[in-house]
């Protein structure tokens, strides 16, 4: 075993660049709980996403990650706080913002065909050019022979890679992924995670993506921002600098996984402490 | 040829249970458990099915039945579908006119039929009023929960594609409804066939299966009241077939049955 740097390389700061893609100021968002309280569920969050990055939010579940997605993708409100989007304050979904959740949540009546269509024909692309772009994105994730098979006939890597060519059929500038593999096996996985890099690499989209996998995040991003548990606070931000394609082998990325793992852990610990009632965190 | 063989596989066990019915009919009437008065042999009953039905009498019967049918349930479907969306829509609407809909689905239709006849006299269109009344309650409560039940993750997907306003009802809401709607509009006419058999049975005098069927009572023809029943019977069971074979096809599309 190589000793361990005293401060971890892989740790720099994250840049402020005045022409950040997303902007997240100083979100804050809390729900009422079954109590008939309030729990919050984010506290303060703040940071960039610049144009063509792709950052990981990674956390302990339920430290709001996916409340972070949601606000990103204007499908929820912060309570105090802002999003720029471009510079321009985000309220409402649209169709420059695309997003990716653990259920692929093809609609079931449409082929795979009509369901990567699904966004130009709301935006009003005319027949033609909708049939085309939709065949050519489903040629770019390998679904071309499925184009006017029905979703309930794909595999679960297979849906979700529809999934991923019907979120980027509109061209959006921005990708907002939520788990989107956590419910695929270890090989569909893999193959996505490729599939997602090499579309990331050819499109130039920005892209947040929300894990709870640390090997995931680490394979994947140019930035890990790590969150705290709930209330979720963003901890660290880890600047992954290893050269794709990565390999969990390589010693850099390595290295990254295991810093963050430890301070996960650590955050981990504190959720099941809270779960488990231990005294000592009742505040 | 499979095709044939799975459609005997799937109904010889009604057959199987037909024929039972009909062996215990048979038995009784043959003994003379029951005196032929009550109850004719199915030999009987059959002769004379076969004899109404050569002579037209018996379609033209269901025929005038099946057409009041056929409106009253158009007329309940748009009426139902109309207010099943506005409360799907509206929780204030859900909560006022809902609740009166939900006492008029639990009041037995027939018991409109006294109001209908003053309103419209004893003819057909009292009839038909009973059988709307019979079927809307059913297929507007059913049109919401259709309308409510559509999973959020779908609609959280087609606004995040761009679908919006009616739009997102278009393209998203309705079609993913589509099956629950279905299933209100089977029990929905099914409401409305019982509502309408009662009302042509009060109401005598017209052409249809319950004013045939009265009028049979009437002359104590034991034969052509049971002869009748049948038709009755069987109309139930190609109608009934006739959604359930809807039913299927739109849930297979949508992979929700196995095969």
């Amino acid at each position: 075993m190589t000793p361990e740097p005293a401060r971890p390389l892989s740790v720099v700061p994250a840049p402020r660049s005045d022409r950040a893609k997303l902007s997240v100021r100083g979100v804050a968002k809390a729900f009422p709980n079954v109590r008939g309280g309030v729990s919050t569920a984010l506290e303060d969050i703040t940071f960039d996403v610049a144009p063509g990055e792709f950052i990981c939010l990674l956390g302990p579940s339920g430290c709001g990650k996916s409340t972070v997605l949601n606000v990103l993708a204007g499908l929820e409100a912060p309570d105090r706080g802002e999003v720029l989007l471009d510079g321009h304050p985000v309220d409402g979904p649209g169709p420059d913002r695309a997003l990716l959740f653990q259920d692929p949540a093809l609609f079931p009546w449409m082929s795979v065909h009509a369901n990567v269509e699904f966004a130009l024909r709301m935006i009003g692309v005319p027949a033609e050019e909708r049939r085309d772009r939709a065949t050519e994105w489903l040629a770019k994730v390998h679904l071309s022979r499925f184009a006017e098979a029905q979703p309930h006939e794909l595999s679960g890597g297979m849906k979700q890679r529809a999934a991923l060519a019907r979120a980027l059929a509109s061209r959006p500038s921005v990708l907002l992924a939520d788990e989107p593999f956590g419910a695929l096996d270890a090989q569909a996985r893999e193959i996505l995670q490729q599939e997602v890099q090499r579309v990331w690499a050819e499109t130039g989209i920005t892209l947040v993506f929300v894990t709870h996998n640390v090997r995931e995040a680490t394979l994947l991003a140019d930035r890990v921002l790590l969150m705290s548990a709930s209330p979720g606070t963003l901890l660290e931000e880890y600047r992954i600098v290893a050269p794709r394609p990565r390999r969990l082998e390589d010693a850099l990325v390595a290295r990254v996984v295991t810093d963050i793992h430890e301070q996960l852990d650590e955050e981990v610990r504190k959720v099941v402490a809270r779960e488990t009632g231990d005294p000592t965190d009742l505040a | 040829m499979s095709r044939v063989r799975r459609a005997i596989q799937r109904i010889w066990p009604s057959l199987v249970a037909a024929g039972v019915v009909l062996a215990v009919w048979w038995v009784l009437s043959a003994t003379g458990a029951v005196s032929a008065r009550n109850l004719p042999s199915p030999a009987t009953v059959a002769h004379k099915l076969a004899h109404r039905t050569a002579s037209g009498k018996f379609p033209n019967a269901a025929l005038h039945s099946l057409i009041r049918l056929a409106f009253g349930i158009a007329v309940a479907a748009a009426l139902g579908t109309v207010l099943g969306v506005a409360m799907a829509a509206s929780s204030f609407f859900r909560r006022s006119a809902g609740s009166l809909v939900a006492g008029l689905q639990a009041m037995p239709p027939i018991a409109w039929l006294p109001l209908a006849a003053l309103w419209f006299g004893f003819n057909e269109r009292a009839v038909v009023f009973v059988t709307i009344l019979g079927a809307f309650p059913a297929i507007a409560l059913a049109t919401t929960a259709a309308a409510r039940q559509v999973s959020p993750i779908l609609v959280r997907a087609g606004r995040t594609l761009g679908a919006r306003g009616w739009g997102l009802y278009r393209h998203v809401v309705i079609p993913a409804a589509i099956p629950g709607y279905l299933q209100g509009l089977r029990q929905g006419w099914v409401f409305a066939w019982r509502s309408l058999l009662a009302a042509e049975i009060i109401i005598r005098g017209g052409i249809g299966l319950g004013h045939a069927l009265s009028k049979a009572g009437g002359h104590f023809d034991v034969a052509s009241v049971l002869a009748l029943m049948v038709v009755v019977f069987l109309v139930g069971i190609v109608i009934d077939v006739a959604f359930a074979a809807l039913d299927r096809r739109v849930r297979a599309r949508r992979g929700l049955v196995g095969g």
